[in-house]
């Protein structure tokens, strides 16, 4: 199963909702053009929704460090929501869980970003 | 129920996803057949995607006139997966450590610490060209039927 992507905006802050796979060839690719797309548009402020992520590989965990970082150097923030225990298990391995900023809940994420 | 039959099957594949897939769903089905959990199948089916992913993206570049062969074999006491490509070979000592501070905001090079992490014993051997991995996950006695 492939990965498809839905936008949504809350309070400024746009919310990607992810489901399916973040693998190579998959996902992967989805993300960083998703991505590219907010910040042309002229939004910095990124919450992915990972909640209905059933899978990702090393190279989803090094698409969603990128996306991290090319927000950030644009000056803006991105964040984690609703990890699954596969994804949160692996960001605790390779010790990425406290780069990123994760919630797990939609509410508390909107408000976490910089007004 | 672990099935305790020693058996052995291999593939030779392609250069491409299709491929990965392939190994992955076939590692996956011979660690439910072994016996392991629930939560150890789908890292064994990780480690040996990563395995597959090196092979064909970083060992053979996918290149359509080289190919991946991949067994599985599953003995009374471990489920051992070889994954090996054509390609330049690969030198584990020169991977860079994932978890180090000036790497760890990179976007690719976690595979092989991945694989590292899921199996109980990974082993590099150069082909000339070419490069095979083993990976090998040992069943506890219930797992193997004994």
């Amino acid at each position: 199963m492939s990965m498809k992507v839905k936008t949504r905006q809350v309070d400024g802050i746009t919310i990607l909702d992810l489901s399916g796979r973040i693998t190579l060839g998959e996902g992967s690719v989805t993300i960083r053009d998703a991505v590219r797309d907010v910040l042309a548009k002229g939004s910095n402020k990124i919450l992915l929704n990972l909640g209905d992520i059933s899978y990702i590989d090393s190279s989803g965990i090094g698409e969603l460090v990128s996306a991290f970082t090319t927000v950030k150097n644009s000056g803006g923030e991105l964040k984690l929501l609703n990890l699954t225990k596969k994804v949160h298990d692996l960001l605790q391995i390779t010790k990425l869980y406290t780069v990123f900023d994760v919630k797990d809940d939609e509410a508390t994420a909107i408000s976490s970003f910089t007004k | 129920m672990a099935d305790s039959t020693t058996s052995r099957v291999s593939f030779t594949l392609d250069s491409s996803l299709d491929s990965v897939n392939k190994i992955e769903q076939t590692a996956e089905q011979c660690a439910q057949r072994a016996g392991f959990d629930e939560d150890t199948v789908p890292h064994i089916a990780m480690a040996v995607r990563e395995a597959a992913v090196n092979a064909v993206l970083h060992g053979n570049s996918y290149d359509t006139n080289k190919h991946v062969i991949a067994s599985f074999e599953t003995t009374s006491d471990s489920l051992i997966i070889r994954i090996s490509d054509q390609g330049p070979g690969l030198d584990p000592e020169k991977i860079p450590d994932p978890l180090a501070p000036e790497n760890i905001l990179r976007g690719s090079g976690r595979g092989i610490f991945l694989i590292k992490a899921f199996m109980d014993e990974v082993n590099f051997r150069q082909l000339h060209p070419g490069t095979e991995l083993t990976l090998i996950k040992h069943r506890t006695p219930a797992q193997s039927g004994t």
